[in-house]
């Protein structure tokens, strides 16, 4: 399910797989906590946030987007989130009127890139300002917390041996893979990021489709910001600050081009997986988090600079 | 010649464009046949796109009308063009490169199943069919375009229009930058699609190839049709005087075919 038909594409997830496992067994001789379950745990935990955002995001690249405006997005829909529980609504509400801001924002990224022709980049880096300016008034820049159980246990409570942001994780990736490469939207976000004339000229409506990826993408960010809210038990205005750079960077890790029309939920997963692990083993293993973001960065510059290279081969094979 | 006693599928009458000063089309009329291959040749600046762009509904004529089947239209949008069985290819193809030949023959158009999932499946299958049909080759249904050849794209480029419905197909310069095998197979493919009773408008520079292809020669020069011509019945250096002028052709040369 999460493998697309294409044969280069399945090769790179699977790379990345190797990768993954690779880590894995370096880690856990390296430290003998590592295998534990408690700590594996722990790392699909720490890695909920940047797959779901990465799904999202995914799919906005491949559609030949980019969304910058995410982490505050995950900020305002937990913020309202936080207000609502506090003006006496109940956590489902609650949670209802958080995503529907969120859509509202994705709504208004989609629509100004869609009819006023502004590039992505310049709308998200706008609405990221506008929105996080948003939460900061709302809550007067004071973090909201204490919550009602039934809200908190979507954070840190767990359905059966996962932890629920874990479960919720999976089934939105899980979604969203079967949007991406099963649905006709699928095929239309792919075809937008590759040619976006050709499917115009096919008779599409291409600014539906490109509302409906920034809205599925500011959806994706307001689950993030349930996630985070319900796992601190505090909406912190200031909450997944440089969240839509770790996003990007995983899906970048996972093989989605930043030029648009490539994109694998399925490497999306399993590079969120392995910027967790990585993280998670230098940190048992006491190396100090300044490496980490160096070693970080590293890893995201050899996979852009190994899958561009891949790609160019295609390219020239094609003149 | 197979237009004997046959009604044109689509009639263009007196149709002019300009822009601005320039005048693009001088009441052009042409008539298109089943089964035929017509090329429209001429010079750069003679007003073959301009005339393409009005058959496909890019560009509304400001005089003139297009008659498709009996219907007439005033001006055609380019919905209404397909609709009506009018697909261009252009020179650019159209496709999505990172996408499989399914997908893009299929764009736009996907089979569902259960609501709305895409009937891959049922697509591959049909994609087989036509192209089977239409005789070409394509080693894999799977692989993304970008990699396949020129001619093999501008043959699922050609497959797409008529999958969407294409009785007559408009190809604009379909060899333009082409090897020679490559275009032998774009040829084959034209040929085959004469056969198969389609109609085709075809634009190209290349003399020789349009010679060896086209059932009629429209002549254009300046903007109007100076010669409308059975291959026949003329040779290239004909061809080349009436393109550049040193023949003038009468308003508009046209030697009927017998019994048409």
């Amino acid at each position: 399910m999460f493998c697309s038909g294409n044969y280069r594409r399945f090769s790179t997830q699977g790379l990345l797989l190797l990768a993954l496992l690779g880590l894995m067994i370096i880690m856990s001789f390296s430290s003998p906590y590592f295998m534990k379950w408690d700590n594996l745990r722990n790392i699909l935990d720490q890695s909920t946030l940047n797959i779901l955002v990465g799904v999202g995001m995914t799919m906005v690249i491949c559609a030949g987007g980019i969304d910058l405006s995410v982490g505050a997005v995950a900020a305002l829909a937990g913020a309202v989130m936080g207000l609502a529980m506090h003006a006496g609504y109940s956590a489902y509400l609650a949670i209802a009127a958080g995503l529907m801001v969120a859509v509202l924002s994705g709504l208004v990224n989609g629509g100004l890139t869609a009819y006023l022709r502004i590039t992505p980049f310049i709308v998200t880096l706008a609405s990221l300002s506008i929105i996080r300016g948003l939460t900061l008034i709302i809550t007067g820049a004071i973090p909201i917390s204490s919550f009602p159980s039934t809200f908190t246990g979507l954070g840190s409570g767990s359905l059966g041996i996962f932890p629920a942001p874990v479960v919720l994780t999976a089934l939105v990736a899980a979604a969203g893979a079967v949007l991406l490469n099963l649905t006709p939207s699928g095929y239309y976000f792919q075809a937008m990021g590759g040619n976006e004339e050709a499917l115009r000229r096919s008779g599409i409506s291409v600014p539906r489709y490109k509302i409906l990826v920034y809205v599925l993408s500011a959806c994706c960010a307001g689950l993030a910001g349930l996630v985070l809210t319900a796992r601190l038990n505090c909406a912190d205005p200031t909450a997944g600050y440089m969240l839509e750079m770790d996003a990007i960077a995983t899906a970048v890790l996972g093989g989605t081009s930043m030029r648009g029309g490539q994109g694998s939920m399925a490497g999306t997963v399993i590079a969120g997986l392995l910027l967790a692990v990585l993280r998670n083993g230098l940190t048992i293993n006491s190396i100090a988090s300044y490496y980490q973001q160096v070693l970080v960065g590293v890893i995201i510059l050899a996979a852009v600079v190994i899958s561009e290279l891949r790609s160019k081969r295609v390219e020239e094979a094609a003149l | 010649m197979k237009t004997n006693g046959q009604a044109a599928v689509l009639n263009l009458f007196n149709i002019s464009k300009s822009f601005g000063n320039i005048q693009a089309l001088d009441r052009v009329s042409l008539e298109v046949f089943s089964g035929q291959v017509l090329a429209l040749v001429g010079d750069n600046g003679a007003g073959k796109s301009t005339l393409i762009k009005i058959l496909s509904g890019v560009y509304a004529a400001d005089a003139g009308e297009i008659s498709i089947r009996g219907q007439v239209f005033k001006h055609l949008t380019p919905a209404r063009a397909m609709q009506s069985g009018i697909t261009t290819v252009y020179q650019d193809l159209s496709l999505v490169n990172g996408r499989d030949a399914v997908s893009n023959v299929f764009l736009g158009k996907e089979h569902r199943k259960a609501g709305y999932f895409v009937d891959r499946r049922r697509m591959e299958r049909e994609t087989r069919h036509l192209l089977d049909r239409l005789h070409i080759n394509i080693p894999s249904l799977k692989v993304p375009v970008g990699s396949l050849s020129g001619g093999q794209r501008q043959a699922l480029a050609v497959a797409r229009a008529i999958h969407q419905g294409g009785k007559i197909i408009v190809l604009d310069e379909p060899t333009a930058a082409m090897g020679i095998k490559e275009s032998q197979q774009v040829m084959a493919l034209i040929s085959n699609l004469r056969e198969q009773g389609y109609a085709v408008v075809l634009v190209s520079h290349h003399l020789p190839q349009v010679f060896a292809l086209a059932d009629r020669l429209c002549i254009m020069r300046h903007g109007s049709l100076v010669a409308d011509l059975p291959t026949g019945s003329t040779n290239l250096e004909e061809v080349v005087a009436l393109m550049t002028g040193i023949k003038a052709g009468l308003p508009t040369e046209v030697r009927k075919v017998a019994g048409n």
